[in-house]
Protein backbone atom coordinates (compact mmCIF):
# COMPACT_ATOMS: atom_id res chain seq x y z
CA UNK A 1 0.00 0.00 0.00
CA UNK A 2 1.52 2.77 -0.90
CA UNK A 3 1.21 6.76 0.52
CA UNK A 4 1.84 9.82 -0.86
CA UNK A 5 3.11 13.02 0.37
CA UNK A 6 -0.03 14.76 0.74
CA UNK A 7 -1.50 11.93 3.15
CA UNK A 8 1.85 11.61 4.83
CA UNK A 9 1.46 15.07 5.63
CA UNK A 10 -2.69 14.97 6.51
CA UNK A 11 -1.91 12.42 8.97
CA UNK A 12 1.21 14.12 10.42
CA UNK A 13 -1.21 17.45 10.73
CA UNK A 14 -3.93 15.04 12.32
CA UNK A 15 -1.27 14.08 14.96
CA UNK A 16 0.16 17.23 15.63
CA UNK A 17 3.78 16.11 15.22
CA UNK A 18 5.71 17.91 12.53
CA UNK A 19 7.98 15.85 10.17
CA UNK A 20 10.89 17.40 8.48
CA UNK A 21 10.86 16.85 4.58
CA UNK A 22 13.96 15.17 4.61
CA UNK A 23 12.48 12.43 6.29
CA UNK A 24 9.51 11.74 4.71
CA UNK A 25 10.73 8.96 2.00
CA UNK A 26 12.18 6.86 4.85
CA UNK A 27 9.02 7.13 6.79
CA UNK A 28 6.85 6.31 4.38
CA UNK A 29 8.73 2.90 3.76
CA UNK A 30 8.35 2.18 7.10
CA UNK A 31 4.44 3.00 7.15
CA UNK A 32 3.70 1.21 4.20
CA UNK A 33 5.62 -1.52 5.69
CA UNK A 34 3.04 -1.88 8.43
CA UNK A 35 0.10 -1.15 6.29
CA UNK A 36 1.16 -4.05 4.31
CA UNK A 37 1.33 -6.27 7.54
CA UNK A 38 -2.27 -5.37 7.49
CA UNK A 39 -3.83 -6.67 4.26
CA UNK A 40 -3.81 -10.49 6.16
CA UNK A 41 -7.20 -9.13 7.82
CA UNK A 42 -9.16 -9.11 4.27
CA UNK A 43 -8.73 -12.50 4.27
CA UNK A 44 -11.48 -12.72 7.78
CA UNK A 45 -14.82 -13.22 7.03
CA UNK A 46 -16.24 -10.63 9.83
CA UNK A 47 -19.50 -9.68 8.28
CA UNK A 48 -21.51 -11.29 11.22
CA UNK A 49 -18.86 -10.53 13.88
CA UNK A 50 -19.59 -8.07 16.60
CA UNK A 51 -16.80 -5.47 16.95
CA UNK A 52 -14.70 -6.51 20.27
CA UNK A 53 -13.80 -2.35 21.53
CA UNK A 54 -12.55 -4.11 24.81
CA UNK A 55 -11.44 -7.66 26.49
CA UNK A 56 -14.59 -7.25 29.52
CA UNK A 57 -17.76 -6.80 28.34
CA UNK A 58 -18.42 -4.12 31.51
CA UNK A 59 -21.02 -1.19 31.58
CA UNK A 60 -19.58 2.05 32.73
CA UNK A 61 -19.54 2.10 36.42
CA UNK A 62 -21.23 4.56 38.31
CA UNK A 63 -20.72 5.92 41.89
CA UNK A 64 -22.72 8.35 44.26
CA UNK A 65 -22.52 12.72 43.29
CA UNK A 66 -20.08 13.15 45.97
CA UNK A 67 -16.83 15.27 46.27
CA UNK A 68 -13.75 12.50 46.22
CA UNK A 69 -10.95 14.93 45.21
CA UNK A 70 -9.91 18.23 46.89
CA UNK A 71 -8.80 21.32 45.01
CA UNK A 72 -4.63 20.74 44.21
CA UNK A 73 -4.41 23.52 41.09
CA UNK A 74 -0.80 24.61 43.05
CA UNK A 75 0.48 20.96 43.28
CA UNK A 76 -0.72 19.83 39.54
CA UNK A 77 0.87 23.00 38.00
CA UNK A 78 3.87 22.96 39.96
CA UNK A 79 5.15 20.70 36.64
CA UNK A 80 3.69 23.10 34.40
CA UNK A 81 6.22 24.37 31.64
CA UNK A 82 4.46 27.69 31.75
CA UNK A 83 2.04 29.28 34.95
CA UNK A 84 0.94 32.56 35.84
CA UNK A 85 -2.17 33.39 38.13
CA UNK A 86 -2.98 29.74 38.33
CA UNK A 87 -3.10 29.35 34.71
CA UNK A 88 -1.44 27.76 32.16
CA UNK A 89 0.60 29.85 30.10
CA UNK A 90 0.67 29.19 26.00
CA UNK A 91 1.78 31.93 22.89
CA UNK A 92 -1.64 34.17 21.52
CA UNK A 93 -4.16 31.83 20.47
CA UNK A 94 -6.83 34.71 19.11
CA UNK A 95 -5.11 37.39 17.10
CA UNK A 96 -5.77 41.05 17.75
CA UNK A 97 -6.55 43.36 15.26
CA UNK A 98 -2.92 44.69 15.37
CA UNK B 1 24.54 -17.11 50.65
CA UNK B 2 24.86 -13.54 49.78
CA UNK B 3 21.31 -11.56 50.54
CA UNK B 4 20.90 -11.34 46.73
CA UNK B 5 21.14 -14.64 46.05
CA UNK B 6 17.77 -15.39 48.60
CA UNK B 7 15.09 -15.05 47.28
CA UNK B 8 11.86 -12.94 47.58
CA UNK B 9 10.18 -15.43 49.99
CA UNK B 10 13.93 -16.44 51.65
CA UNK B 11 14.13 -12.35 52.33
CA UNK B 12 10.88 -12.44 53.79
CA UNK B 13 11.63 -15.32 55.93
CA UNK B 14 15.35 -14.04 56.95
CA UNK B 15 13.43 -10.38 57.58
CA UNK B 16 10.85 -12.00 60.38
CA UNK B 17 13.85 -14.24 61.60
CA UNK B 18 15.99 -11.18 61.73
CA UNK B 19 18.79 -13.11 60.37
CA UNK B 20 19.26 -9.53 58.57
CA UNK B 21 17.66 -6.23 58.96
CA UNK B 22 15.95 -4.50 55.79
CA UNK B 23 18.13 -1.76 56.27
CA UNK B 24 21.29 -4.45 55.42
CA UNK B 25 19.46 -5.84 52.46
CA UNK B 26 18.67 -2.09 51.31
CA UNK B 27 22.01 -1.22 51.49
CA UNK B 28 23.14 -4.25 49.88
CA UNK B 29 21.24 -3.80 46.56
CA UNK B 30 21.57 0.15 46.57
CA UNK B 31 25.90 -1.24 46.87
CA UNK B 32 24.90 -3.59 43.71
CA UNK B 33 23.02 -0.87 41.75
CA UNK B 34 26.08 1.85 41.88
CA UNK B 35 28.62 -1.13 41.75
CA UNK B 36 26.77 -2.72 38.40
CA UNK B 37 24.20 -0.63 37.12
CA UNK B 38 26.85 1.96 35.40
CA UNK B 39 27.05 -0.39 32.68
CA UNK B 40 23.43 -2.48 32.99
CA UNK B 41 21.29 0.94 32.61
CA UNK B 42 18.46 -0.79 33.94
CA UNK B 43 17.73 2.16 35.61
CA UNK B 44 16.51 5.87 35.13
CA UNK B 45 15.95 6.61 38.56
CA UNK B 46 17.72 5.18 41.98
CA UNK B 47 16.06 6.77 45.00
CA UNK B 48 18.24 5.73 47.14
CA UNK B 49 17.85 8.05 50.28
CA UNK B 50 14.06 7.25 50.44
CA UNK B 51 14.83 3.51 49.86
CA UNK B 52 17.18 3.54 53.22
CA UNK B 53 14.19 5.47 55.06
CA UNK B 54 11.82 2.93 54.03
CA UNK B 55 14.01 0.22 55.67
CA UNK B 56 14.46 1.85 58.36
CA UNK B 57 10.88 2.06 59.16
CA UNK B 58 10.45 -1.42 58.48
CA UNK B 59 13.32 -2.53 60.47
CA UNK B 60 11.31 -0.50 63.36
CA UNK B 61 8.16 -2.68 62.59
CA UNK B 62 9.39 -6.07 62.68
CA UNK B 63 11.09 -5.18 66.19
CA UNK B 64 7.77 -3.71 67.66
CA UNK B 65 6.10 -6.81 65.90
CA UNK B 66 4.11 -4.69 63.49
CA UNK B 67 5.12 -5.90 60.52
CA UNK B 68 3.52 -5.94 57.14
CA UNK B 69 3.18 -8.53 54.56
CA UNK B 70 6.01 -7.28 52.68
CA UNK B 71 8.00 -5.51 54.77
CA UNK B 72 11.57 -4.42 53.84
CA UNK B 73 11.54 -6.61 50.95
CA UNK B 74 13.73 -3.92 48.21
CA UNK B 75 11.73 -3.66 44.91
CA UNK B 76 12.34 -1.36 41.47
CA UNK B 77 9.26 -0.07 40.01
CA UNK B 78 8.87 0.37 35.88
CA UNK B 79 9.49 4.20 35.00
CA UNK B 80 5.52 4.02 33.79
CA UNK B 81 4.16 3.43 37.30
CA UNK B 82 3.55 7.12 38.81
CA UNK B 83 5.21 7.69 42.05
CA UNK B 84 4.63 10.83 43.98
CA UNK B 85 7.12 13.03 43.75
CA UNK B 86 9.39 11.38 42.22
CA UNK B 87 10.65 11.53 38.76
CA UNK B 88 8.28 9.42 36.02
CA UNK B 89 9.75 9.22 32.57
CA UNK B 90 7.83 6.39 30.80
CA UNK B 91 11.47 6.30 29.01
CA UNK B 92 10.65 9.64 26.95
CA UNK B 93 12.25 13.21 26.73
CA UNK B 94 8.61 13.92 26.62
CA UNK B 95 7.80 12.89 30.46
CA UNK B 96 11.91 13.69 31.35
CA UNK B 97 11.02 16.49 33.70
CA UNK B 98 7.51 15.18 35.33
CA UNK B 99 7.55 14.66 39.14
CA UNK B 100 4.04 12.40 38.76
CA UNK B 101 1.98 14.85 41.43
CA UNK B 102 0.60 11.62 43.02
CA UNK B 103 1.35 7.21 43.07
CA UNK B 104 -0.60 4.21 40.95
CA UNK B 105 -2.20 2.27 42.78
CA UNK B 106 0.43 -0.62 41.94
CA UNK B 107 2.58 1.57 43.97
CA UNK B 108 0.03 2.58 46.87
CA UNK B 109 -0.79 -0.83 47.46
CA UNK B 110 3.08 -2.32 47.49
CA UNK B 111 4.01 0.31 49.55
CA UNK B 112 1.17 -0.92 52.09
CA UNK B 113 2.45 -3.83 52.44
CA UNK B 114 5.92 -2.31 53.50
CA UNK B 115 7.79 -2.78 50.55
CA UNK B 116 11.13 -0.36 50.36
CA UNK B 117 11.67 1.30 46.58
CA UNK B 118 14.90 1.02 45.39
CA UNK B 119 14.24 3.11 42.59
CA UNK B 120 12.74 3.30 38.91
CA UNK B 121 13.57 1.15 35.98
CA UNK B 122 14.75 1.92 32.23
CA UNK B 123 12.05 0.78 29.85
CA UNK B 124 11.16 1.71 25.85
CA UNK B 125 9.20 4.78 25.15
CA UNK B 126 6.07 4.69 26.34
CA UNK B 127 5.88 1.28 26.30
CA UNK B 128 6.61 0.74 22.71
CA UNK B 129 9.65 -1.78 21.68
CA UNK B 130 10.61 -5.05 22.20
CA UNK B 131 14.10 -4.54 23.36
CA UNK B 132 14.50 -1.70 25.03
CA UNK B 133 16.47 0.41 22.66
CA UNK B 134 13.83 3.05 22.28
CA UNK B 135 14.17 4.40 25.53
CA UNK B 136 15.73 7.90 26.07
CA UNK B 137 17.66 6.97 28.79
CA UNK B 138 19.83 4.49 26.48
CA UNK B 139 19.16 0.82 25.77
CA UNK B 140 19.33 -1.49 28.39
CA UNK B 141 22.06 -4.36 28.32
CA UNK B 142 21.29 -8.27 28.91
CA UNK B 143 22.97 -9.51 31.72
CA UNK B 144 23.65 -12.77 30.57
CA UNK B 145 25.47 -10.93 27.50
CA UNK B 146 25.83 -7.48 27.51
CA UNK B 147 26.22 -7.47 23.34
CA UNK B 148 22.06 -8.42 23.27
CA UNK B 149 19.31 -6.60 24.49
CA UNK B 150 17.00 -7.48 27.82
CA UNK B 151 13.55 -7.39 25.88
CA UNK B 152 11.13 -5.12 26.01
CA UNK B 153 9.03 -2.75 26.83
CA UNK B 154 9.79 -3.80 30.85
CA UNK B 155 13.92 -4.19 29.94
CA UNK B 156 14.80 -2.43 32.71
CA UNK B 157 13.02 -4.33 35.42
CA UNK B 158 13.61 -7.42 33.79
CA UNK B 159 17.58 -6.68 33.48
CA UNK B 160 17.87 -5.58 37.01
CA UNK B 161 16.02 -8.19 38.83
CA UNK B 162 17.81 -10.86 36.49
CA UNK B 163 21.19 -8.93 37.35
CA UNK B 164 20.14 -9.33 41.36
CA UNK B 165 19.74 -5.70 41.24
CA UNK B 166 16.34 -5.91 43.21
CA UNK B 167 14.17 -8.63 44.68
CA UNK B 168 11.58 -8.54 41.94
CA UNK B 169 10.43 -5.59 39.39
CA UNK B 170 6.91 -4.28 39.12
CA UNK B 171 6.13 -4.17 35.36
CA UNK B 172 3.17 -4.04 32.22
CA UNK B 173 2.09 -5.92 28.83
CA UNK B 174 0.46 -4.54 26.22
CA UNK B 175 1.64 -7.00 23.69
CA UNK B 176 3.86 -9.12 25.46
CA UNK B 177 6.47 -6.78 27.51
CA UNK B 178 6.20 -8.57 30.55
CA UNK B 179 6.62 -11.96 29.26
CA UNK B 180 9.13 -11.29 26.53
CA UNK B 181 12.06 -10.10 28.55
CA UNK B 182 10.99 -12.44 31.24
CA UNK B 183 12.09 -15.47 28.51
CA UNK B 184 14.71 -13.17 27.46
CA UNK B 185 16.05 -12.99 31.22
CA UNK B 186 15.60 -16.02 32.54
CA UNK B 187 12.87 -14.88 35.37
CA UNK B 188 9.43 -15.13 35.87
CA UNK B 189 7.07 -12.93 34.50
CA UNK B 190 3.17 -12.64 35.00
CA UNK B 191 0.25 -10.50 33.05
CA UNK B 192 -2.34 -11.51 34.80
CA UNK B 193 -5.89 -11.15 33.47
CA UNK B 194 -7.13 -7.49 32.14
CA UNK B 195 -8.38 -5.70 35.32
CA UNK B 196 -6.89 -7.35 37.81
CA UNK B 197 -4.42 -4.96 38.38
CA UNK B 198 -5.36 -1.13 38.55
CA UNK B 199 -4.06 1.26 35.51
CA UNK B 200 -5.06 4.18 38.05
CA UNK B 201 -1.55 6.07 37.55
CA UNK B 202 -0.27 3.29 35.32
CA UNK B 203 0.63 5.86 32.16
CA UNK B 204 -1.55 4.82 29.42
CA UNK B 205 -0.11 3.59 25.96
CA UNK B 206 -3.20 1.20 24.47
CA UNK B 207 -5.87 0.85 27.32
CA UNK B 208 -7.76 -2.15 26.28
CA UNK B 209 -4.89 -3.57 26.16
CA UNK B 210 -2.32 -2.56 28.93
CA UNK B 211 -1.75 -4.75 32.29
CA UNK B 212 0.65 -4.54 34.95
CA UNK B 213 2.16 -7.17 36.46
CA UNK B 214 5.08 -8.67 37.96
CA UNK B 215 9.24 -9.85 36.61
CA UNK B 216 10.34 -12.11 39.66
CA UNK B 217 12.76 -15.12 39.88
CA UNK B 218 10.22 -17.88 40.13
CA UNK B 219 6.53 -18.09 39.81
CA UNK B 220 6.52 -18.33 43.99
CA UNK B 221 7.79 -15.28 44.25
CA UNK B 222 5.65 -13.05 41.23
CA UNK B 223 2.89 -15.08 43.11
CA UNK B 224 3.84 -13.32 46.65
CA UNK B 225 4.51 -9.71 44.51
CA UNK B 226 0.84 -9.80 42.38
CA UNK B 227 -1.50 -10.83 45.28
CA UNK B 228 -0.33 -7.23 47.34
CA UNK B 229 -0.35 -5.38 43.66
CA UNK B 230 -4.14 -6.51 42.20
CA UNK B 231 -7.37 -5.80 43.79
CA UNK B 232 -10.31 -3.38 42.58
CA UNK B 233 -9.63 -0.21 42.24
CA UNK B 234 -12.79 1.70 42.04
CA UNK B 235 -10.30 4.82 40.39
CA UNK B 236 -9.76 2.96 37.15
CA UNK B 237 -13.42 2.28 35.70
CA UNK B 238 -12.10 -1.25 34.08
CA UNK B 239 -10.85 -2.81 37.06
CA UNK B 240 -12.43 -5.98 37.97
CA UNK B 241 -14.49 -5.99 40.82
CA UNK B 242 -13.42 -9.61 41.89
CA UNK B 243 -11.99 -11.08 44.83
CA UNK B 244 -8.09 -11.59 44.59
CA UNK B 245 -7.54 -14.80 45.31
CA UNK B 246 -4.37 -16.53 47.69
CA UNK B 247 -2.36 -17.30 44.71
CA UNK B 248 -0.12 -19.33 47.14
CA UNK B 249 -3.01 -21.69 48.44
CA UNK B 250 -2.35 -23.95 45.74
CA UNK B 251 1.35 -24.02 44.72
CA UNK B 252 2.11 -27.07 45.98
CA UNK B 253 -0.85 -29.16 44.68
CA UNK B 254 -0.01 -31.52 41.97
CA UNK B 255 -1.15 -30.61 38.42
CA UNK B 256 -1.98 -34.47 37.91
CA UNK B 257 -4.57 -34.77 35.30
CA UNK B 258 -4.64 -30.75 33.99
CA UNK B 259 -5.01 -30.79 30.59
CA UNK B 260 -2.66 -28.34 28.65
CA UNK B 261 -3.42 -27.72 24.99
CA UNK B 262 -0.69 -27.05 22.54
CA UNK B 263 -1.87 -24.80 19.47
CA UNK B 264 -0.46 -26.39 16.13
CA UNK B 265 -0.80 -22.84 14.30
CA UNK B 266 2.38 -22.16 17.10
CA UNK B 267 4.16 -25.59 16.72
CA UNK B 268 3.32 -25.35 12.57
CA UNK B 269 6.29 -22.27 12.62
CA UNK B 270 9.35 -22.50 11.59
CA UNK B 271 10.93 -22.78 14.99
CA UNK B 272 15.00 -22.43 15.54
CA UNK B 273 16.04 -26.51 17.38
CA UNK B 274 16.91 -24.85 20.63
CA UNK B 275 13.36 -23.44 20.68
CA UNK B 276 11.43 -26.41 19.41
CA UNK B 277 13.53 -28.96 21.75
CA UNK B 278 13.64 -26.51 24.85
CA UNK B 279 9.47 -26.48 24.59
CA UNK B 280 8.86 -30.04 24.04
CA UNK B 281 11.24 -30.92 26.79
CA UNK B 282 8.77 -28.28 28.62
CA UNK B 283 6.09 -30.74 27.77
CA UNK B 284 7.65 -33.84 28.53
CA UNK B 285 7.94 -32.29 31.99
CA UNK B 286 4.43 -31.57 32.35
CA UNK B 287 3.78 -34.99 30.98
CA UNK B 288 5.50 -36.24 34.26
CA UNK B 289 4.01 -34.24 36.61
CA UNK B 290 0.62 -35.94 35.23
CA UNK B 291 -0.68 -33.10 33.22
CA UNK B 292 -2.42 -34.66 29.94
CA UNK B 293 -1.33 -32.95 26.83
CA UNK B 294 -3.28 -32.29 23.52
CA UNK B 295 -3.06 -30.30 20.57
CA UNK B 296 -5.56 -27.39 20.01
CA UNK B 297 -6.68 -24.87 17.35
CA UNK B 298 -6.42 -21.47 17.58
CA UNK B 299 -7.74 -21.14 13.98
CA UNK B 300 -7.36 -17.01 14.13
CA UNK B 301 -4.46 -16.99 15.71
CA UNK B 302 -2.49 -15.53 12.75
CA UNK B 303 -4.62 -12.62 12.62
CA UNK B 304 -3.42 -11.32 16.45
CA UNK B 305 0.04 -9.07 14.30
CA UNK B 306 -2.06 -7.08 12.14
CA UNK B 307 -5.06 -6.46 14.80
CA UNK B 308 -2.54 -5.40 17.41
CA UNK B 309 -0.41 -3.18 15.09
CA UNK B 310 -3.39 -1.57 14.24
CA UNK B 311 -5.50 -1.23 17.53
CA UNK B 312 -2.68 -0.67 20.08
CA UNK B 313 -1.66 2.62 17.86
CA UNK B 314 -4.95 3.62 17.27
CA UNK B 315 -5.39 3.53 21.06
CA UNK B 316 -1.92 4.91 21.50
CA UNK B 317 -2.49 7.79 19.00
CA UNK B 318 -5.75 8.93 21.29
CA UNK B 319 -3.84 8.56 24.75
CA UNK B 320 -0.92 10.52 23.35
CA UNK B 321 -2.68 13.13 22.32
CA UNK B 322 -2.15 14.48 26.30
CA UNK B 323 1.08 15.39 25.88
CA UNK B 324 0.87 18.82 23.95
CA UNK B 325 3.64 20.77 25.97
CA UNK B 326 0.77 23.10 27.67
CA UNK B 327 -0.11 21.24 31.42
CA UNK B 328 3.17 19.23 32.17
CA UNK B 329 5.93 17.26 30.60
CA UNK B 330 8.68 18.70 27.23
CA UNK B 331 7.35 21.97 25.71
CA UNK B 332 10.01 23.50 22.97
CA UNK B 333 11.79 26.57 22.49
CA UNK B 334 10.51 29.63 21.96
CA UNK B 335 6.97 28.27 19.70
CA UNK B 336 5.88 31.25 17.68
CA UNK B 337 1.88 29.99 18.31
CA UNK B 338 -0.35 27.52 19.79
CA UNK B 339 -0.17 25.08 16.57
CA UNK B 340 4.21 25.42 16.61
CA UNK B 341 3.81 24.34 20.49
CA UNK B 342 1.95 21.63 19.57
CA UNK B 343 3.99 20.33 16.61
CA UNK B 344 7.58 20.97 17.33
CA UNK B 345 7.22 19.58 21.14
CA UNK B 346 6.00 16.51 19.81
CA UNK B 347 8.54 16.34 17.35
CA UNK B 348 10.91 16.96 19.20
CA UNK B 349 9.47 14.86 22.48
CA UNK B 350 8.74 11.66 21.25
CA UNK B 351 10.82 9.35 19.43
CA UNK B 352 10.99 7.59 16.23
CA UNK B 353 9.34 4.38 17.39
CA UNK B 354 6.40 6.60 19.06
CA UNK B 355 6.28 8.85 16.00
CA UNK B 356 5.56 5.52 13.72
CA UNK B 357 3.12 4.77 15.95
CA UNK B 358 1.23 7.76 16.62
CA UNK B 359 1.08 8.19 13.00
CA UNK B 360 -0.31 4.46 12.35
CA UNK B 361 -2.87 5.27 14.50
CA UNK B 362 -4.19 8.62 13.26
CA UNK B 363 -4.07 6.87 9.60
CA UNK B 364 -6.39 3.91 11.03
CA UNK B 365 -8.50 6.36 12.53
CA UNK B 366 -9.17 9.01 10.00
CA UNK B 367 -12.11 9.47 7.74
CA UNK B 368 -12.39 6.98 5.32
CA UNK B 369 -10.19 4.29 6.69
CA UNK B 370 -12.02 3.70 10.20
CA UNK B 371 -13.59 1.16 8.70
CA UNK B 372 -11.49 -0.80 7.11
CA UNK B 373 -8.44 -0.62 9.42
CA UNK B 374 -9.92 0.06 12.82
CA UNK B 375 -13.58 -1.70 12.69
CA UNK B 376 -12.12 -4.59 10.72
CA UNK B 377 -9.43 -4.90 13.32
CA UNK B 378 -11.48 -5.16 16.10
CA UNK B 379 -14.14 -7.57 14.65
CA UNK B 380 -10.50 -9.66 14.18
CA UNK B 381 -10.49 -9.12 17.66
CA UNK B 382 -13.23 -10.79 18.52
CA UNK B 383 -12.20 -13.82 16.72
CA UNK B 384 -8.94 -14.14 17.93
CA UNK B 385 -10.93 -14.19 21.68
CA UNK B 386 -13.41 -16.75 20.44
CA UNK B 387 -10.85 -19.41 19.38
CA UNK B 388 -9.46 -18.60 23.08
CA UNK B 389 -13.17 -19.37 24.66
CA UNK B 390 -13.59 -22.40 22.11
CA UNK B 391 -9.71 -23.80 23.59
CA UNK B 392 -10.95 -23.47 27.13
CA UNK B 393 -13.90 -25.37 26.98
CA UNK B 394 -11.57 -28.53 26.62
CA UNK B 395 -8.15 -27.66 28.09
CA UNK B 396 -7.40 -25.59 31.22
CA UNK B 397 -4.24 -24.52 30.16
CA UNK B 398 -2.54 -23.74 26.59
CA UNK B 399 1.25 -23.78 26.26
CA UNK B 400 3.88 -22.39 23.93
CA UNK B 401 7.37 -21.06 23.43
CA UNK B 402 6.94 -17.26 24.84
CA UNK B 403 9.58 -15.43 22.05
CA UNK B 404 10.30 -17.49 18.45
CA UNK B 405 13.71 -17.20 19.72
CA UNK B 406 16.34 -16.41 22.62
CA UNK B 407 17.70 -12.72 22.59
CA UNK B 408 18.93 -10.88 20.00
CA UNK B 409 21.99 -8.56 19.41
CA UNK B 410 21.66 -4.13 20.03
CA UNK B 411 20.90 -2.64 16.89
CA UNK B 412 20.38 -5.97 15.26
CA UNK B 413 16.48 -5.46 14.56
CA UNK B 414 16.47 -1.96 15.73
CA UNK B 415 15.98 -0.47 11.75
CA UNK B 416 13.28 -3.11 10.75
CA UNK B 417 10.40 -2.50 12.82
CA UNK B 418 8.19 -5.51 11.37
CA UNK B 419 11.10 -8.10 12.15
CA UNK B 420 10.46 -6.36 15.77
CA UNK B 421 7.16 -6.60 16.18
CA UNK B 422 7.47 -10.42 15.48
CA UNK B 423 9.22 -10.84 18.43
CA UNK B 424 5.80 -10.77 20.35
CA UNK B 425 4.00 -13.02 18.16
CA UNK B 426 3.28 -15.85 20.59
CA UNK B 427 2.72 -13.31 23.30
CA UNK B 428 -0.23 -10.88 21.68
CA UNK B 429 -3.10 -13.15 22.01
CA UNK B 430 -3.09 -13.07 25.32
CA UNK B 431 -3.57 -9.41 25.25
CA UNK B 432 -6.01 -9.26 22.62
CA UNK B 433 -8.10 -11.51 24.86
CA UNK B 434 -7.76 -9.93 27.82
CA UNK B 435 -6.14 -13.15 29.60
CA UNK B 436 -3.35 -14.21 31.86
CA UNK B 437 -0.36 -15.00 30.57
CA UNK B 438 2.87 -16.43 32.57
CA UNK B 439 6.48 -17.17 31.13
CA UNK B 440 9.28 -19.10 32.69
CA UNK B 441 12.75 -20.25 32.19
CA UNK B 442 12.77 -23.46 30.02
CA UNK B 443 16.49 -23.92 28.55
CA UNK B 444 19.40 -22.09 27.32
CA UNK B 445 20.89 -21.54 24.16
CA UNK B 446 24.79 -20.84 24.15
CA UNK B 447 23.98 -18.76 26.99
CA UNK B 448 21.02 -17.12 26.76
CA UNK B 449 18.03 -18.20 27.99
CA UNK B 450 14.27 -19.20 26.60
CA UNK B 451 11.41 -19.08 28.25
CA UNK B 452 8.03 -20.98 27.86
CA UNK B 453 4.69 -19.36 28.29
CA UNK B 454 1.51 -20.66 29.68
CA UNK B 455 -2.25 -18.88 29.34
CA UNK B 456 -4.65 -19.51 31.68
CA UNK B 457 -8.28 -19.03 31.34
CA UNK B 458 -9.75 -15.35 32.56
CA UNK B 459 -9.01 -15.06 36.75
CA UNK B 460 -6.92 -18.19 36.73
CA UNK B 461 -3.70 -16.81 37.61
CA UNK B 462 -3.19 -19.02 40.66
CA UNK B 463 -3.85 -22.48 38.27
CA UNK B 464 -0.66 -20.46 36.15
CA UNK B 465 0.97 -19.23 39.38
CA UNK B 466 0.54 -23.70 40.33
CA UNK B 467 1.25 -25.40 37.02
CA UNK B 468 4.68 -22.94 37.18
CA UNK B 469 5.52 -23.46 40.43
CA UNK B 470 4.96 -27.81 39.64
CA UNK B 471 7.52 -27.33 36.68
CA UNK B 472 9.97 -25.07 39.25
CA UNK B 473 10.49 -27.55 41.62
CA UNK B 474 11.30 -30.32 39.39
CA UNK B 475 13.53 -28.23 36.86
CA UNK B 476 16.09 -25.66 37.92
CA UNK B 477 15.99 -23.10 35.17
CA UNK B 478 14.73 -20.40 37.14
CA UNK B 479 17.96 -21.21 39.65
CA UNK B 480 20.49 -19.99 36.93
CA UNK B 481 21.52 -16.14 37.34
CA UNK B 482 23.89 -14.44 35.11
CA UNK B 483 27.35 -13.69 36.57
CA UNK B 484 27.27 -9.76 37.00
CA UNK B 485 30.30 -8.16 36.75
Amino acid sequence: MALSDKELNEIAYLARINIDKDSFPALKGELEQILDLFEKLNLAETDEVEAMSHPLNLSQPTRPDEVTEEDQREKLQETAPSVQSGLFLVPKVIEGEN
Amino acid sequence: MKLHELSLKEQLTGLKEGSFSSTELTQHYLDRISNFDKDLNSFITVTEDSALNQAKESDKRYKSNKALPLDGIPIAHKDIFCTEDILTTCGSKMLSNFKAPYSSTVVSNLSSDGVVVLGKTNMDEFAMGSSNETSFFGPVKNPWNKEYVPGGSSGGSAACVSAQLASAATATDTGGSIRQPAALCGLTGIKPTYGRVSRYGMIAFASSLDQGGVLARSAEDSAILLESMSGYDPKDSTSLNEDVPNFLENLDSPIKGMKIGMPKEFFERDLPNHVESSTKEAIETYKDLGAEICEISLPNVDLSLPVYYIIAPAECSANLSRYDGVRYGYRCENPKDIEDLYMRTRKEGFGAEVKRRILIGTYALSAGYYDAYYLKAQKCRRLVANDFTEAFKSVDLILSPTTPDTSFKAGEKSDDPIEMYLQDIFTIPANLAGLPGISFPCGNHEGLPLGVQLVGDSLKEAQLFQAAHQFQKVTDWHKKLPEVK
